[in-house]
């Protein structure tokens, strides 16, 4: 009898660590492929043109990094969380909310000028986003409410609050009754970095707070206290660490990103509020996260990544006509094979020897520390 | 006459370690036989294999003559062997009934099981309710369902994994009753334990194992404990020094009027906690687990400030309203009695783990930012002086062994010399040479003038460590003693809850 086995390992794999999320990606184009080819697509030319074509296309490049600027800035708010075992599922509502608080500065600030009007709109976002996410920070430290699901369902309600503006009291009087705010004024609109592409200042800023929050993780209290929590709950408490102190930080910091990420993709690409301004960065921040190993050095290079599924997808709508949940489908894949093959990082597969004829090796396979595969 | 048990060539490996090697032996009909050895010996994996839990690579096992081939311990059971394990898998919110049939494989009929518990309750002279829900019982009457479960389906051998660790010294006199009734009726009994003088006590014949091999064999009756030690290390012990020496202080720390209430769902609340500790001195505080004692250690190193009363002072200063991180920068220092998870993070290096508790005393952060140089260079020193078996300071705390991850937090502590140090089980399950040098270490603390607080359950630790000893119970701290001349009676009656004249019983009196 030949078969395999996962084998605990007896520390995690640094190799494997960084195999898995390669492994994932190139499950899912081949998985994916195959299911397109299936439903009658293209399945080869799908993945073609939603993967690999955008590279090809200098034009896409700068698509490719202002959609991943708001993912990878979610995500490392999200990934600081993960890591301390907070579960922010909320992204997508403070996002909402970072861009609505930020849009209700603008609106306020319309007919003024100055230089000052971009960055309080930019302290609106970020404060509309903390503020969001401590709804779900207080429930969980004072009533014990599971933030899974109150940060999720937060979500719905933003998405409501966001079409209740849209549709009414911030309505653009001067809009032809479109759902949508006034365009943003020049002050408060964002300053592109390279003159003649479409690269904001959204960019750098993203990737510098990645570079920080690295920094954070690695070299401070603070981030020793997340990765404590996350790895070890009790011992953290016996190390002075508070676990509602990093609930509410762990939350607030979420927040504020999404957030930021929101006041910047209203201030920048949209240049007003509208009601398709969620467009589910949060949700694929949280694959952004996991893909990027809740490294924030990581998550730069997943956040391009994931963008590509954005970037492509478009393009395959057009090109090849895939249906526009395409896109939806690769990341969810994506997300499906990179929990999968983690097992790998702390397990390994090992090829079971021949049963051997003795009375104690005809026993089946032992109860405990090892799962046949 | 046929061994009732015979294992011939037992290896069992695991990656990168052999945690048995060519294992032999047997134990006949009616013997008590005691398997002794250090920890990571390789006993609790060649009972597991015995109990069909784990799976040997190479050799045989025959149970009467006949070789057997044990897959799952409901294999195990069918053929005779029943196992008390040393954790107990019993669900608190259930009645004992309810547990012991859970534990069955075919339970009867209701009646039919409750007639046959008390048919075994009445044989065996043991006190238990079926009726009970097992959350109101004590760690003994706890124990007591295991061994029903085992005896329920009249084994013809038993094993017993560290049966009396948590037991009070009546109860364990009351435990080897049963056992030696048990031999009288023919059963085998495979007895585990770390403590000699009762496989002195109890056995007819011992296997030592060290290092996964069976190193010796003997007859403990003719042997002594230090004997068996020194078999089991394959060294001679050194003795405790220093102890005679130190010289008393003044009043260090001072605990008055403690009470809080127990750990969720089943813990034990405080009532009314009071003792006093001088500087260069022992204090122990003995009792059977689950009577308060981790509810103690987190009150006293300030991880739980949840509704708690009471004064905690330290060289006269009040350190009830402070934090865990502002006690240990005044010189308290706490090891708990849970290794992985909780006074080291298994998944982190050395060098991090130093930083968990060390970095306020020993400064290996300042301004929120980790001094990681620092710190690799204090848990360095902490593995150099306390002679930790590990690759370096880079070493992932999970990946050293019980008593070397032990050293390292009692250094971890120690080395930041701190006023008073509370640790709870210094040596629990920590090898016979690893444990002389962590209780040495404590002694040279008090001997610089630090007080030192121990919480344990092994009354022999105590005894030979301590100047003054409380036992608590139920929560209840009895008043000290002195270990000069200390009655072991009248402890074990204090251990098992005869608080004649405990304070909280003074206490109640007197308001009443």
């Amino acid at each position: 009898m030949m078969g395999f086995a996962l084998e605990p390992r007896r520390q995690e794999s640094r190799l494997a660590n960084i195999a898995a999320p390669v492994i994932a990606v190139a499950a899912t184009l081949i998985v994916g492929a195959i299911l397109f080819t299936l439903l009658g697509h293209d399945g080869l030319a799908a993945v073609w043109h939603i993967f690999i074509a955008p590279l090809f296309n200098p034009y896409r490049w700068q698509d490719l990094l202002v959609k991943a600027a708001p993912l990878a800035m979610i995500a490392t708010g999200l990934a600081i969380g993960f890591k301390a075992n907070v579960w922010n599922i909320g992204g997508e509502g403070q996002y909402i909310l970072g861009g609505l608080a930020g849009t209700g500065v603008a609106l306020a600030t319309l007919d003024m000028s100055g230089a000052w009007i971009l960055p309080a709109m930019i302290l609106g976002g970020i404060f509309g986003g903390m503020a969001y996410a401590a709804i779900p920070a207080f429930l969980k430290v004072k009533l014990g409410v599971n933030e899974i699901l109150s940060s999720l369902m937060l979500n719905y309600v933003a998405i409501q609050l966001l079409y209740y503006l849209m549709r009414g009291p911030w309505k653009d009087p001067m809009g032809f009754n479109f759902p949508q705010t006034a365009m943003f004024s020049g002050d408060q609109t964002l300053p592109y970095v390279v003159p003649g592409t479409l690269i904001h200042l959204g960019v750098p800023i993203a990737a510098a707070l990645a570079l920080t929050a690295w920094g954070v993780m690695t070299r401070t209290v603070a981030g020793f206290q997340f990765r404590t929590v996350g790895a070890a709950p009790k011992a953290a408490r016996f190390g002075g660490f508070s676990a509602s102190s990093t609930v509410w930080l762990a939350l607030l910091i979420g927040g504020g990103m999404a957030g930021l990420a929101g006041i910047l993709e209203a201030a920048g690409p949209f240049g007003q509020m509208v009601p398709q301004f969620p467009t589910g960065y949060g949700y694929t921040a949280i694959i952004v996260a996991f893909l990027g190993r809740l490294n924030p050095l990581g998550i730069l290079v997943a956040s391009l990544v994931l963008a590509l599924t954005y970037v492509g997808g478009e393009s395959a709508q057009t090109v090849i006509g895939l249906p526009s949940a395409a896109t939806g489908v690769f990341q969810a894949l994506m997300l499906f094979f990179l929990l999968g093959v983690d097992i790998l990082v702390r397990y390994r597969l090992v090829r079971l020897e021949p049963a051997k004829k003795t009375e104690t090796a005809e026993v089946s396979a032992p109860k405990t520390g090892v799962a046949r595969a | 006459m046929t061994p009732r048990l015979q294992l011939s060539g037992i290896t069992k490996r695991f990656p990168g370690v052999v945690a048995n090697e060519a294992v032999s032996f047997s134990v006949a009909p009616g013997e008590i036989h005691a398997l002794l050895g250090e920890n990571g010996a390789g006993k609790s994996t060649l009972v597991k294999i015995i109990y069909g839990v784990q799976k040997a690579d190479e050799g045989t096992i025959a149970f009467d003559g006949q070789p057997v081939s044990i897959g799952s311990p409901k294999e195990a059971r069918a053929l005779g062997i029943g196992m008390v394990f040393q954790h107990f898998s019993l669900f608190e919110a259930m009645t004992v009934l309810e547990n012991i049939a859970l534990g069955m494989d075919h339970p009867p009929p209701r009646r039919e099981l409750e007639a046959k518990v008390r048919e075994v309750l009445k044989t065996y002279d043991l006190a238990l309710d079926p009726h009970r829900d097992v959350h109101t019982l004590s760690v003994g009457e706890r124990q007591r369902i295991e061994i029903v479960r085992a005896l329920i389906q009249s084994p013809k051998l038993l094993i017993m994994d560290e049966p009396t660790s948590v037991l009070t010294p009546q109860e364990v006199e009351k435990l080897f009753t049963i056992l030696r009734q048990l031999k009288r009726e023919g059963c085998s009994i495979l007895y585990i334990s770390h403590k000699l003088h009762e496989i002195q006590a109890l056995c007819d014949g011992a296997t030592i194992l060290r290092g996964g091999k069976v190193v010796g064999t003997c007859d403990p009756t003719r042997e002594s404990p230090r004997s068996m030690a020194e078999m089991m290390i394959g060294g001679s012990l050194k003795d405790l020094s220093g102890k005679d020496n130190c010289v008393y202080g003044e009043e260090r720390f001072a605990v008055s009027h403690l009470s809080a209430p127990g750990e969720p769902p089943f813990g034990t609340s405080l009532k009314d906690i009071s003792f006093s500790v001088r500087s260069g001195e022992i204090f122990g505080i003995a009792g059977v687990a689950g009577n308060g004692q981790n509810e103690l250690l987190s009150v006293l190193s300030g991880e739980r400030s949840d509704d708690v009363d009471g004064s905690i002072r330290m060289d006269g200063r009040e350190l009830t309203e402070l934090g865990v991180g502002a006690r240990r920068r005044a010189g308290l220092a706490s090891v708990p009695e849970e290794r992985n998870g909780h006074a080291a993070v298994p998944t982190m290096t050395l060098t991090d783990n130093a930083i968990l508790s060390a970095r306020g005393p020993k400064a290996l952060a300042s301004g929120g930012i980790l001094r990681t140089g620092q710190a690799r260079d204090y848990a360095k020193s902490v593995i150099d002086a306390f002679s930790v078996k590990a690759v370096g300071p880079q070493a992932l705390a999970g990946s050293l062994s019980g008593g070397n991850l032990q050293k390292f937090i009692m250094g971890r502590e120690i080395m930041t010399a701190p006023a008073v140090l509370v640790v709870s089980q210094p040596t629990w399950g920590v090898d016979a040479g690893a444990a002389g040098f962590i209780r040495q270490a404590m002694i040279d603390l008090v001997d610089k003038g630090a007080s030192v607080v121990v919480v344990s359950q092994d009354l022999d630790e105590l005894l030979e460590l301590c100047d003054r000893l409380a036992v608590i119970n139920e929560g209840r701290l009895s008043e000290a003693m002195d270990v000069e001349g200390i009655s072991i009676d009248r402890i074990g009656l204090l251990m098992g809850g005869v608080h004649g004249e405990t304070r909280g019983d003074q206490a109640r009196e007197s308001a009443a």
